[in-house]
């Protein structure tokens, strides 16, 4: 079958979840009202509180929800073949991710632009807002681990990607000079930027990078993922106009650039799909369809990471309510176009079935490596650059995704522990350099002990990431619920999605839990525990609020 | 410049700054109010070998010397003769 038809199948659907489906409910069940005062208006201060252009806003939100997980979850979970990773990408959503992303600037800009913490401590109780805490460190922990894993992966396949992946900082570097110490203009600069990433792109492949077999005794992988945290814990020490801020945004356009490539090339080459629909001849050792689909894919289908940024920034800088159809509905869109994009990336771009069943030798096998594969093959033909070419510049695109978001990661989590400090009076937190070392071992001791030191355990953390964060997507869309039965709108619309993933993380995380015993990976095992503790608590809290909020409408009327 | 593209920089511009603009304006603020804490140090009790210069700028310190103590949790002036509020 021709990627063509899938391309527009999917783009069909997304459009028709935009121009249909998000008007429904930012119309007859958010009720969103052009009239109402949004926060960036009411506390307008010019620092976090600024009412700003909804395609700008727009532009923020999908880079800053963007990053290499919609990559990789796709990428990963063909392996059970292209039809159920497909639905689940555009129904996904179309019904779940677009609705979270709207409903969740709906719900802070209802109160006061507060973060999705404060709110769940306002409108469900303070309980609901420590458990969200707990998830929220959970989700950081794991970001953070598995895009080192990730990264390090991409690197070690990809010798020509790492003069460019690491080059790149030099260029934010020194765009972060050119803007405020040089007083440069920010088009001219944006332009040198982006020349100067693509001239790296274009000479890394002459330049390949390998690291010795064995330093002290570990294997080039190791040797990337130690590398690649002494760089976060620096980069999240110093200031951020020096780099994290040039980062995020060369970063932001590198995004749009590739994404185009890549979309330009399916058009023209339309690739036949190699892989099949269903895959009925899974490797050994390939965990049920049926819930690990919907943990595999998170980012891309719905995801709670989303939340946080909704809830963080979006939410203050929102001109009008009826922004937050465009601004959150459209940027999850963008985001199911980027899995979309892997989807058939990593299914399209092989020339035989056999060629792609090697590169899915087991689950957690492909992933990105069979993106940058596929995807490379196909971008090779479309826009006419040699294929080594290619794959290094999809190999900086997803590599770059993943360090812009590990960056902002470890320091998030830095400030968790610093505050930790506070609250618990551990003065050793208060330094910042303390806290970025325990931020920093507490995700390098996760990315090891998943299985990432030998560079074969790879993805097993993957699915666990998943859970986190549909757990997340879950208390988000809880919050949504509650204040809807409040205003006396349909909740079916939130409430289906709530026990469709409650249901599936639970059941996941069963199965995984049955899978690292038997591995006897006790680390993943106690991590495992504390998620489904999560979800329980999470469950119970839900029913026993849900239930509360009915009591109470029904003694009204 | 035609207005489209103006907007289009205008977007970019924002598109750079926004993202870092709480991280960067509370930086910028503890410099100044430690800058603050120098010029009046010598008010404070605090003996201060520049005064001799830092006195000069007093004058031009009114204005943010107001939000600046309001901001340290103080209503009123806590400077007898330098009332601003």
């Amino acid at each position: 079958m021709s990627s063509l038809v899938l391309l527009v199948l999917g783009l069909g659907g997304l459009a028709g979840g935009y121009f249909i489906y998000s008007k429904f409910i930012a119309e007859k069940i958010l009720k969103l009202d052009p009239n109402f005062k949004t926060p960036a208006h009411e506390f307008e201060d010019g620092v976090d509180f600024v009412p700003t252009n909804k395609y700008v806003l727009w532009g923020h939100h999908f880079t800053s929800v963007a990053g290499a997980a919609p990559i990789v979850g796709p990428a990963v979970a063909v392996i059970w073949g292209w039809l159920p990773a497909f639905i689940w990408v555009i129904f996904g959503t179309i019904f779940l991710a677009g609705v979270h992303d709207m409903s969740s600037i709906w719900a802070s800009v209802r109160n006061k632009g507060q973060s999705i913490g404060s709110v769940a401590g306002k409108v469900l109780s303070p309980k609901a807002r420590s458990l969200m805490m707990v998830v929220i460190f959970l989700l950081l922990l794991m970001v953070n681990a598995v895009f080192a894993v990730v990264i390090a992966a991409m690197l070690v396949n990809t010798p020509s990607a790492v003069v460019p992946v690491w080059g790149a900082l030099v260029v934010a570097f020194i765009i972060g000079q050119a803007i405020y110490k040089w007083k440069l203009n920010l088009p001219l600069v944006s332009l040198l930027g982006v020349v100067a990433l693509y001239f790296l792109i274009y000479i890394g492949p002459s330049f390949p990078v390998v690291l010795p077999d064995s330093v002290f005794g570990l294997p080039p992988s190791t040797q990337w993922i130690i590398l690649l945290f002494v760089y976060a814990a620096v980069a999240s020490m110093l200031p951020v106009w020096m780099l994290l801020q040039p980062r995020d945004y060369i970063n932001g356009l590198q995004l749009f650039i590739g994404l185009g490539l890549l979309y330009i090339s399916f058009l023209i080459v339309s690739p036949d799909v190699v892989a099949p629909a269903y895959n009925t001849n899974v490797p050994a050792g390939t965990p049920s369809l049926i819930p690990l689909l919907f943990v595999t894919i998170a980012c891309g289908a719905i995801s709670g990471f989303h939340g946080l940024v909704s809830t963080g920034t979006t939410s203050k800088q929102l001109n009008n309510e009826k922004d937050a159809r465009l601004v959150g509905y459209f940027g999850a869109v963008g985001e199911g176009l980027l899995a979309l994009a892997a989807i058939l990336a990593a299914t399209a771009g092989f020339a035989t079935l056999a060629d792609w069943e090697a590169v899915y030798s087991s689950f957690g096998q492909g992933g990105v490596a069979a993106f940058v594969k596929g995807g490379g093959a196909i971008m090779s033909q479309g826009i006419g650059i040699s294929t080594e070419l290619s794959a290094t510049t999809l190999t900086v695109m997803a590599a770059l995704f993943a360090g812009t978001t590990m960056d902002t990661g470890v320091r998030l989590q830095r400030y968790i522990f610093q505050e930790w400090g506070e609250i618990y009076n551990i003065n050793i937190f208060h330094k910042g350099w303390a806290a970025t070392l325990f931020a920093v071992g507490a995700c390098l001791a996760l990315a090891f002990g998943a299985g990432g030191a030998d560079g074969k355990g790879g993805m097993i953390i993957w699915p666990l990431f998943g859970t986190t964060n549909q757990l997340m997507a879950g208390l988000t869309l809880l919050v949504v619920t509650v204040m809807l039965i409040r205003q006396k709108s349909a909740v079916k619309y939130t409430l289906i999605p709530i026990v469709f993933l409650l249901t599936m993380t639970f059941i996941a995380l069963l199965i995984q839990l049955v899978d690292f015993y038997n591995k006897g990976n006790w680390l993943l095992i106690i991590l495992d525990l504390i998620i489904l503790g999560a979800t329980i608590l999470v469950t119970l809290e839900s029913s026993s609020i849900l239930k509360k909020e009915w009591e109470k409408n029904a003694s009204k009327t | 410049m035609h207005p489209k593209l103006k907007a289009f920089f205008e977007g970019l511009d924002e598109f750079y700054h926004a993202p870092y603009r709480r991280t960067l304006t509370s930086a910028y603020r503890d410099e100044n109010d430690v800058f603050m804490l120098m010029v009046f140090a010598e008010h404070l009790g605090v003996p201060n070998p520049v005064s001799y210069y830092t006195m000069e700028l007093l004058p031009f310190m009114l204005e943010e010397f107001h939000s600046w103590h309001k901001r340290m949790g103080m209503e009123k002036s806590p400077i007898e003769h330098f009332g601003c509020c």
